[in-house]
């Protein structure tokens, strides 16, 4: 499922925090646009990232909500520990029993002259996090602490 | 507005929601502060205090400072002490930032020495102290390396040039949280701290120059004692901490106990920011291991950021003035220590979390050093980076907050909101005009660090003192800002 399927809106949240709530019409758009939502909130211009690297992501997890908070976890890390900007995208998830996801993440490096860095997430926080059904598509709710 | 049912005063600048009002609580939710700032605090802040009440093992109290705010699992300023026992340790009761915290260094320079030179002074200070996000450090060093840092903190930073014993006399714990362990952190958190030394970061951390004005002295013989005996004195503090490195360490086990809490342990995850393990267990201490060598990264980085900015006052105002550029105090505000403790009259060894609240010994206290015996433990409390900041001390009466007070002045307003009442460039201006000059990473980021977006820090230090839980020294008045 490609990254066009999903949105996602900034919200109110904690005091300290960047919240956001995604939407998607499957579970790989829902990701996809989590993942947008995380670029957004540390790059002015996440328009600009090029898909020049492909990192690929296998994750399982007890359920949905852990599986998220683990897929956005590993772009955090990918972009603090090796300062890679990452859009994701195509991804396979699968949620029988436990939850797994597989897919591909493609960006580039941090170029400075190009790509205006906003805060630094230093994590995603469980607090708040949700996915759920959402009518016949998903929802999702997350708070990054920066 | 704080409208709790139940929230009644029961004393001077304390308020308690007893046991019972919510479901679980093994103890009372304590709120320091004025009626007005408690008035003022969100709801949410109440409700996450009474889930920490519920913890087990939880000892006397959930508690909230004056600049308590609603964060993640535990409010920001929130204390918790927990049997060693029967109790846990929580990386939500800590914060992903383990070991954010203020260093605050004063020097022999005066503001009509350093006005003429301020702008080329804060350029030096940008450039040798890299801010913002993304940024890494000068200090190159191997895994191997940042190990030795993991395990020595300070000291390691002490040992290899960046600062003097001196530094590390007068850093809390001597700048090492000594049961840290390598061997209990992932090479990913390794991996992402390794070029971080000597980085703020971005978010609410900050380098600044500050003057100490005449009226802004409360305590003249304690001011006198921490060095700051001149009128205009300059000084400057930082606010920073672990980095990549701890948000990294604090992800793996909030991973790690969600996964091990209702299968494991058989816990109820009330909400998964309180997740949670025994102490005694392995995992308990594998994260408390794994917690104190974020501590000393963050140790470590602070004293590394001093050498930069000696550095910087050096090449400015010369190779005499490094010399004269002392610590007065680093104090942690994400942490948790095992300490001893009295408790209905008897002593005892908890495990203290403090979650953007400041340890605060008083005189006597036999951890502090002996030039603060007399004193008590300074205290750094940061403001927003256009009202000021303050040094307190410790105090006796501290006792009813296992010693800790306030950390800083306490967002209002979300970040969100803060950007859409303010531009960067906006308040850019603004902040010069008043003289102030500020280097920044992000416009953005300096816009959400507004200060209509924080609480009034007057008002927090002075309910701070009114509680007992501190006593205001001095307050210090920004002149120049390096902004993450």
């Amino acid at each position: 499922m490609g990254r066009g399927a999903g949105r996602f809106e900034f919200v109110e949240g904690a005091t300290s925090d960047i919240s956001f709530v995604a939407w998607g019409d499957t579970l790989e758009a829902l990701f996809c646009a989590a993942a947008e939502a995380l670029l957004s909130a540390s790059l002015a211009n996440p328009a600009d990232v090029a898909p020049r690297a492909c990192e690929r992501v296998r994750l399982r997890e007890p359920d949905l909500e852990l599986l998220l908070f683990s897929f956005l976890n590993e772009l955090v890390f990918l972009r603090d520990a090796r300062g890679l900007l990452l859009h994701a995208g195509p991804l396979r998830i699968e949620h029988e029993g436990e939850a797994q996801l597989e897919g591909e993440l493609r960006g580039e490096p941090v170029d400075r002259a190009r790509h205006r860095l906003e805060a630094d997430v230093k994590a995603v926080t469980a607090h708040r996090l949700s996915v759920r059904r959402d009518g016949p598509g998903w929802r999702a709710s997350v708070t990054l602490d920066v | 507005m704080a409208r709790t049912p139940g929230l009644r005063q029961i004393g001077e600048g304390l308020f308690e929601l007893a046991p019972g009002l919510r479901p679980g609580m093994h103890v009372p939710v304590r709120v320091f502060g004025s009626a007005a700032l408690v008035e003022a605090m969100d709801d949410q802040v109440f409700v996450q205090a009474a889930n920490v009440a519920a913890l087990p093992g939880i000892v006397s109290a959930s508690l909230c400072m004056p600049d308590a705010h609603w964060g993640y699992g535990f409010p920001i300023g929130g204390v918790a002490a927990f049997d060693v026992e029967s109790g846990v340790i929580s990386p939500g009761g800590i914060g992903f930032d383990i070991n954010c915290g203020m260093r605050l260094v004063r020097t022999e320079l005066t503001w009509p020495e350093v006005r003429p030179r301020l702008a080329e002074l804060m350029d030096v200070l940008a450039r040798e102290v890299p801010a913002g996000a993304g940024r890494e450090g000068f200090v190159r060093i191997s895994q191997r390396e940042f190990r030795a840092v993991l395990r020595e903190g300070a000291a390691w930073a002490v040992r290899s040039g960046y600062g003097t014993p001196e530094d590390l006399a007068f850093t809390e714990a001597g700048g090492c949280f000594a049961a840290a362990d390598p061997g209990c952190v992932s090479e990913r958190a390794i991996e992402r701290g390794q070029h971080q030394l000597g980085t703020l970061g971005s978010g609410n951390h900050y380098l600044e120059l500050q003057v100490l004005r005449p009226e802004g002295v409360f305590d003249v013989e304690r001011a006198r004692a921490f060095g700051l005996d001149r009128a205009e004195q300059v000084v400057v503090m930082f606010h920073c901490g672990s980095r990549g490195f701890g948000h990294q360490v604090a992800t793996d086990y909030l991973q790690r106990f969600l996964r091990a809490m209702p299968a494991k342990f058989g816990l109820p995850v009330i909400d998964r920011e309180l997740a949670c393990a025994p102490i005694g267990s392995t995992e308990g201490r594998e994260y408390h291991a794994a917690m104190c060598c974020a501590a000393n990264m963050s140790f470590a980085n602070r004293q590394v950021i001093l050498h930069r900015v000696r550095e910087a006052f050096t090449s400015v105002f010369g190779a005499d003035t490094s010399a004269r550029i002392r610590t007065v105090y680093d104090v942690a505000h994400n942490t948790a220590k095992f300490e001893r403790h009295r408790v209905g009259g008897v002593e005892r060894t908890l495990l203290v979390h403090r979650k953007g609240a400041t340890r605060a010994f008083p005189p006597g206290h036999p951890e502090l050093p002996e030039a603060y015996r007399a004193t008590g433990q300074p205290v750094v409390i940061g403001g927003s980076m256009e009202t000021g900041s303050y040094l307190l001390a410790g105090v006796e009466s501290g006792a009813a907050s296992f010693f800790s007070t306030a950390h800083g002045s306490g967002r209002t307003l979300s970040r969100r909101a803060a950007r859409k009442r303010s531009s960067g460039r906006e308040l850019l201006r603004q902040m010069q005009d008043r003289g102030l000059e500020v280097r920044a990473a992000s416009l953005s980021g300096l816009a959400e660090e507004a200060g209509f977006a924080y609480k009034d820090v007057d008002a927090v230090a002075e309910a701070s003192e009114r509680a007992g839980l501190s006593r205001r020294v001095a307050h210090l008045l920004p002149v120049g800002t390096v902004k993450g």
